[in-house]
C-alpha cells in the first residue's frame, strides 16, 4: 500500500513541472503583456521599456522561468498588478469561497443522487427511473450558467425567496476570521450571519450541483444494476439473507466503488473554479478571481492562479485513486 | 392473404435477415434501429442540421435587420403573429436569429471535433501503435493537459487568441486533444493484447499492418461515441466561452451561446429572450448526447448477441 502511495506521487512531479512550464509560455504569449495593463493609453515605448524591466521581462525565458520557480518554491507567487497585493494572499482571500460553494453543491448532488440512482437502479422502468434518466439528462444539456439564470429569475427576481447575488447581505459586517462566511458566523456567535451566508449558498449551489448531480444518479444506477446481477447477490439472497443486509452488505458498498471515484473526479473539478456560476451570482471565488485576471491581464495572478488551481486539481484527483486504493485491494497492483 | 399478414410475412423475413450474423457496424445499425433513444437523438440532430443548412429559406427576416421603431430600452416586443418569438435587446427577429444560430453550432462543433479529434487521434495512435518510451512521452504531455480542468483550459486558450469565432473552434479543439489521445491508446492498447492481433503476427503479417489495418479500426468503436458526445460539449463549452466574453466579438453574429448570455441584464424584463437560445440549445445538446448514448450501447461487444 505504501509503495502505490508513493509511486503515486512521484508521478505527480514530472505533471506538475510540465504544467508549470506550460502556464509560464501561456502568459507570456498572451496578447498585451503588463505593460499594458498597467500604463494602458498611457503607454510610451520607453515607460513600457521600463516596465518590462521592473517585472524582470527583458531576461531570456528560461532565466525567467528559473526565478519564478525559485520563489514559487519558496512561497512567492509574485504582486498582483491590479491591486499590488501577494498573489498568494489574494488566493488565500478567495479560495474558501470556492471550497464553501464546492462542498455545497457537492453536498447536495450526492444527497440527492445517490438515494435517487439507488432507488432507479434498484426499479429499473419504475416512475423513479424515468423521472431520475430524464432529470439527468437534462442536467447534463442545459448550460450551467443559464440554469443560474433560471435559478436565479425563480427564486430570486419572482419569488424573492433567496438571494442572488454575492455571498453576504452588505449590511451584515461581522469578522471573517476562516473566510468561510457560514462558520464564520457560527465562531462569532453571529448566527444571523452564518443563516444568511447559507441562504445565499443555496442558488449557486444547486446550479453548480446539477452537472454532479446527473452523472452521480447515472453512475449509482448503472453500478447498482450491474452488481445485482452478481453472482454473489444471488448466492447471498438464496443463503436467506434478509433482503436488507444484502441491500446494505453486497450491493451498497460494491456499487460505492465507482461513485466514490466520480465524487472524488467532480469535487476536483469543482474545486478548479466554477467560473460560470460564480459569475452569475457574483460569488467571489477562485473562479471570478481568474476571469477578472485574464481581462485585467493581471498576468502573476493569472499564473499563480493556474497553477494553484491545476494543483488543486491535481491533487484531488490523487487522493481518488489512493482512496481507491484503500477501497478496492484489486487496484493496488496495477 | 390480407395485409397484416403480407406485413407479418415481411417483417418474419426481415427479423430472420437481420439475425443473420454481421459485422459489428451492421449489429450496431440493428440494435440502433431499436433503440428509442437513438431514434430520438436522430430526429433531433437532423432537425439541428436541416435548420442549419437552409436557414436563409426558413428565417422569416434578415437576422441582422434591427426594427429599432419597435423597441424601447428594457421593453420588447414578445412573440407575435409578425415575430413568432418577439425582438431581441436590438429590435432583431428572435426567430430569424435562433434558425441562422443553428450553422454558427453546428460549425463550432464540427470544426473543433474535427482539429481536436485529428490532433488527438494522431498523439494516440502514434503512442498506441510504437509504445515504449514514444507513448511514455505522448501520455505525460496528454497528462498534463488533463491536469487542467476543460474549461479552463478553453478559456486559456481562447484568451490568447482573441475574441473571435475560430478562437473558440480552436480552445474547444485544444480540450478535445489529450481526450482523444487517451482514449485511442487505451482502446488500442487492449486491441493489440487481442488474440486475433496475436494471430495475424504470427501469420507473418508485419507489425505496420496489423497497427493500421486490424488494430487501428477495430479500437475506433469509443472514439465514434465520444465524437458525438463532444459536439454536443462543444456547443456547451461555446455558450459558456461567449458568456465570459471570449465568443465572437462581432454582435451581428447569432449565436446562441452570446445570445443567451446577452439577455442576462434584460432577465427580469424580459425572461422569455433567454428562454429561445436556451431551449435551442438543449435540444440541440440532446440530440447528440442521446445519440451519442445509444452508440455507446450499440457499440458495446458485452452487449452482442
Amino acid at each position: 500500500m505504501l509503495t502505490f502511495v508513493v509511486r503515486r506521487l512521484l508521478l505527480l512531479i514530472p505533471i506538475l513541472l510540465g504544467l508549470s512550464i506550460l502556464v509560464f509560455l501561456f502568459v507570456r504569449a498572451l496578447p498585451g503583456g503588463p505593460e499594458t495593463a498597467l500604463l494602458g493609453e498611457r503607454s510610451t515605448p520607453e515607460r513600457a521599456a521600463a516596465v518590462r524591466a521592473a517585472y524582470g521581462l527583458d531576461r531570456p525565458v528560461y532565466e525567467q522561468y528559473a526565478s519564478y520557480m525559485g520563489k514559487v518554491a519558496q512561497g512567492d507567487f509574485g504582486v498582483s498588478i491590479q491591486t499590488q497585493r501577494p498573489v498568494l494572499e489574494e488566493i488565500r482571500n478567495r479560495f474558501p469561497a470556492t471550497i464553501e460553494l464546492a462542498s455545497s453543491a457537492m453536498l447536495f448532488a450526492v444527497a440527492v443522487g445517490i438515494p435517487l440512482g439507488f432507488v432507479a437502479g434498484r426499479r429499473p422502468q419504475s416512475w423513479v427511473d424515468n423521472l431520475s434518466t430524464g432529470g439527468s439528462l437534462l442536467g447534463i444539456a442545459i448550460p450551467v450558467f443559464a440554469l443560474g439564470f433560471l435559478l436565479k429569475y425563480v427564486f430570486a427576481v419572482k419569488l424573492g425567496w433567496l438571494p442572488g447575488t454575492g455571498r453576504q447581505d452588505v449590511t451584515i459586517t461581522t469578522d471573517h476570521p476562516t473566510g468561510f462566511f457560514v462558520l464564520d458566523g457560527v465562531l462569532t456567535g453571529d448566527l444571523p450571519a452564518a443563516w444568511d451566508a447559507l441562504k445565499h449558498l443555496v442558488l449557486p449551489a444547486v446550479a453548480l450541483g446539477t452537472i454532479p448531480l446527473a452523472i452521480i444518479t447515472r453512475i449509482t444506477r448503472a453500478a447498482v444494476q450491474e452488481v445485482s446481477n452478481e453472482d454473489f447477490v444471488r448466492t447471498a439472497e438464496a443463503k436467506g439473507m434478509t433482503k436488507q443486509v444484502v441491500t446494505r452488505r453486497h450491493i451498497l458498498r460494491n456499487a460505492m466503488l465507482p461513485v466514490i471515484t466520480i465524487v472524488g473526479l467532480q469535487t476536483g473539478l469543482l474545486l478548479s473554479g466554477a467560473i460560470l456560476t460564480e459569475r452569475v451570482f457574483s460569488f467571489g471565488g477562485m473562479g471570478s478571481l481568474m476571469s477578472e485576471a485574464i481581462f485585467r491581464r493581471d498576468f502573476p495572478v493569472l499564473q499563480g492562479g493556474i497553477l494553484f488551481l491545476a494543483v488543486v486539481f491535481v491533487l484531488v484527483n490523487m487522493l481518488v485513486d489512493i482512496s481507491y486504493g484503500f477501497l478496492d485491494p484489486r487496484v493496488r497492483g496495477a | 392473404m390480407s395485409l397484416t399478414q403480407a406485413g407479418a410475412v415481411a417483417s418474419a423475413t426481415t427479423v430472420q435477415a437481420e439475425d443473420a450474423p454481421g459485422g459489428l457496424t451492421r449489429d450496431a445499425l440493428r440494435r440502433m434501429r431499436r433503440s428509442p433513444t437513438a431514434i430520438i437523438g436522430l430526429v433531433l440532430i437532423v432537425v439541428f442540421v436541416l435548420v442549419a443548412v437552409f436557414a436563409p429559406l426558413l428565417a422569416p427576416y434578415d437576422p441582422t435587420v434591427q426594427r429599432l421603431d419597435l423597441i424601447r430600452p428594457g421593453e420588447y416586443p414578445g412573440p407575435s403573429r409578425e415575430f413568432l418569438l418577439g425582438l431581441d435587446q436590438l429590435g432583431r427577429d428572435e426567430l430569424s436569429r435562433i434558425i441562422y444560430g443553428a450553422r454558427y453550432s453546428l460549425l463550432i462543433g464540427v470544426v473543433s471535433l474535427t482539429l481536436g479529434a485529428s490532433v488527438g487521434l494522431l498523439l494516440g495512435l502514434v503512442a498506441g501503435a510504437f509504445g515504449g518510451w514514444v507513448d511514455s512521452l505522448v501520455m505525460r504531455v496528454v497528462d498534463i493537459m488533463l491536469a487542467v480542468p476543460g474549461l479552463l483550459l478553453a478559456i486559456g486558450v481562447a484568451a490568447l487568441l482573441g475574441p473571435r469565432l475560430l478562437s473558440v473552434m480552436i480552445a474547444i479543439a485544444v480540450v478535445n486533444v489529450p481526450i482523444f489521445a487517451r482514449l485511442l491508446r487505451g482502446s488500442m492498447l487492449a486491441q493489440r493484447r487481442s488474440d486475433y492481433a496475436l494471430a495475424a503476427r504470427s501469420l507473418g503479417v508485419t507489425r505496420r499492418r496489423v497497427v493500421l489495418n486490424h488494430v487501428f479500426p477495430n479500437s475506433l468503436a469509443p472514439v465514434i461515441v465520444q465524437g458525438t458526445l463532444a459536439l454536443a460539449t462543444a456547443i456547451i463549452e461555446a455558450a459558456g466561452l461567449a458568456y465570459l466574453g471570449l465568443g465572437s466579438s462581432d454582435p451581428a453574429i447569432p449565436e446562441w451561446g452570446r445570445m443567451l448570455a446577452d439577455t442576462q441584464s434584460s432577465l427580469a424584463t424580459s425572461p422569455l429572450l433567454a428562454l429561445w437560445p436556451g431551449l435551442a440549445i438543449v435540444f440541440s445538446v440532446l440530440g447528440f448526447y442521446l445519440l451519442g448514448e445509444a452508440l455507446r450501447e450499440a457499440l458495446d461487444p458485452k452487449l452482442r448477441r
